[in-house]
């Protein structure tokens, strides 16, 4: 890891095929592609010259699942993304190297590709008492991350956590961990939320990120419209129960069994963005919905505080109670309502009188 | 305040001799001023029919109704509530523009539910004084050939304010099926700005709707309310244009 910069073809040759077969396969492509003559050699001189675009992955207040999912990634296989495509030169939960030695290669990478490399951010860095809730290398993380962050091309974030908070920004956030896009405002900056990401979507962002040389179009929220321009709900395979107004209203109940929409049990897909519905998890084997759970709104902010996952209506804390839109609603309706109702009564009450006096005065 | 008419005494005179009915009683002649003009009249009761059909709709998909039995290709129940919805906000929309645009060509009435005089201390006084008529602490009520200051206000904030709410929310959350291509999208689609995370957006147009109906009760109460205390007419003016002084 590190050392010097690796190009596509210098990867290709260690993996064991030959300079002959390298050519034969930039041929097929551009003629499968139906390319001009010169495009084959252009193929291969952009595979020959263009470096693989260094990453440097940090982890801050998080649970690894993002490493977690994005190792089980099958369409691009991890290996190929991490070994082939990109150049993983820090990795501080997978890598080989440990301590000074470990450390050594931020120094380096900084250096060496100034304003090259990505900068992959997994989890979020907490402000409070001087970030000191989050010591890496003996600093805070917060200081590692805006120092990498100033040489950096770009960012992901990776997940909720960096990209919106997650449980550890959950209300009362004691150790103010903030997302990414709050502390480096100068970088562009990918989210790839979810609690964790699928693992095609990362592969599928490192993908694009390597094969373009460019970001993919961002959506207002900083997300890439590739994956997150549409809810759960509008790809969700039982959408057309909802449209026919088929749900299921218990856990146990017969609509349950016949795999009616979870609307009712309080699924987030209407509010969340995300691929799920399309891609998948685990290979394209299932999603949560799929399974019979609706979605709990992972890839949204602040899902942790947006009450029980469980509930249609989102409980407002601010009343004191925990109250939905309709109790309050329907509270403040019947007050009025009783206001209304003893204002008229007043009224007429007082109009009676009124009357009487008048007639007493006048007879 | 310029609408304020002067209690009956001078609106009174020979008026009263206009005609006589069947019985040979003297029937008695009223004042009456043309106020509503037919595009406030129309905007008005096709918003409150809207509005109406917005809020059953609206309450119905934030809890819908019990499970249909059968095939999913044979019902539709949740489509048609939905596509009411759209089609009675879409209607809202156009008739609440068509409201702003008439406020500029209209009569001084017409504008009258847009702003509030903060700046006029008369209009203060006046406020005041409806709102201790409305306390009982005032014997006789103003007369008022619009909307009286305190009217005004609560139109101000409880219509206009609360109804350009929902239309922005209510697009901003439409935009989310019509896809971020859309010029739902791009024109509303900033409301996520402010609540990155559309289920607040739900939130909030849903405590929208229930400001609305604490509105429309207030709104109605008073509306028969001073039709029948403040001896003008209230209600026939919405549908006539003509405010009547009774005394």
């Amino acid at each position: 890891m590190g050392a010097a910069t690796e190009t596509f073809y210098s990867v290709i040759r260690r993996q064991g095929i030959t300079r002959r077969c390298f050519h034969k396969f930039c041929s097929l492509t551009a003629t499968s592609l139906g390319l001009g003559p010169l495009a084959a050699s252009r193929i291969a001189n952009a595979l020959e010259t263009k470096p693989r675009v260094p990453v440097i992955w940090m982890h801050g207040l998080e649970c690894t699942c993002c490493s977690e999912s994005f190792i089980r990634s099958a369409h691009p296989l991890v290996k190929d993304a991490v070994l082939s495509m990109i150049s993983l030169d820090y990795d501080d939960t997978i890598m080989a190297a440990a301590g000074h030695q470990a450390e050594a290669i931020l120094e380096e990478t900084r250096a060496k590709h100034k304003g090259q490399y990505i900068l992959a951010v997994e989890g979020n860095p907490p402000l409070n008492e001087g970030g000191m809730f989050c010591i890496d290398g003996g600093k805070p993380f917060v200081e590692k991350l805006k120092m990498m962050a100033e040489d950096a091309m770009a960012i992901i974030a990776w997940g909720a956590c960096a990209s919106w908070g997650c449980v550890q920004a959950a209300k009362p956030n004691p150790t103010q961990a903030t997302p990414i896009d709050k502390v480096i405002t100068n970088k562009p900056i990918i989210k790839v939320p979810g609690c964790p990401p699928i693992a095609e979507v990362m592969t599928g962002v490192v993908t694009f990120i390597t094969t373009f040389g460019k970001l993919p179009e961002l959506d207002r929220q900083g997300r890439p419209k590739m994956f997150y321009s549409q809810r759960i709900h509008d790809k969700c395979y039982r959408r057309p129960h909802f449209d026919a107004g088929q749900f299921v209203e218990e856990w146990d109940d017969e609509a349950a069994r016949k795999g009616y929409c979870l609307y009712k049990m309080g699924c987030k897909g209407p509010t969340t963005y995300n691929a799920c519905s399309t891609v998948r998890w685990n290979g394209g084997v299932s999603f949560p919905i799929q399974s019979g759970h609706g979605c709990i709104g992972c890839s949204e902010d602040g899902f942790w505080d947006k009450g029980s996952f469980y509930d249609r209506l989102t409980n407002i804390k601010q009343f004191g109670i925990e109250k939905n839109a309709d109790q309050i609603g329907m509270v403040a309706a019947g007050a009025v309502g009783a206001a209304v109702a003893v204002h008229a009564a007043v009224t007429a009450v007082k109009r009676l009188a009124t009357k009487r006096e008048d007639a007493d005065h006048n007879s | 305040m310029m609408d304020a008419v002067a209690p009956a005494s001078d609106a009174r005179p020979d008026l009263a001799a206009i005609a006589a009915d069947a019985s040979g009683e003297r029937a008695v002649g009223r004042p009456s001023v043309y106020v509503y003009e037919a595009p406030v009249r129309i905007c008005h009761w096709v918003n409150a029919f809207s509005i109406i059909v917005l809020m059953v709709t609206g309450y119905l998909i934030g809890t819908p109704l019990p499970t249909v039995a059968g095939e999913a290709s044979d019902n539709f129940v949740m489509g048609y509530i939905r596509f009411a919805h759209f089609a009675a906000g879409q209607v809202l929309a156009v008739f609440f523009l068509t409201r702003i645009l008439w406020a500029f060509v209209g009569n001084h009435h017409s504008r009258q539910i847009f702003y509030i005089p903060f700046h006029r201390k008369q209009f203060w006084k006046e406020v005041l004084h409806e709102i201790r008529w409305y306390a009982f602490l005032e014997r006789e009520p103003k007369m008022h050939v619009g909307h009286n200051p305190l009217a005004q206000t609560a139109m101000f904030t409880g219509f206009t304010l609360f109804v350009a709410f929902m239309i922005v929310t209510g697009f901003a959350l439409y935009s989310e099926g019509q896809g971020i291509d859309s010029w739902q999208h791009k024109l509303f689609g900033w409301v996520f700005a402010i609540w990155p995370n559309s289920q607040d957006v739900h939130t909030w147009h849903h405590l929208g709707m229930w400001a609305l109906v604490v509105f429309v009760m207030v709104h109605i109460y008073t509306a028969i309310r001073e039709d029948i205390m403040s001896r003008q007419s209230i209600i026939s003016s919405m549908i006539s244009g003509e405010r009547q002084f009774r005394d």
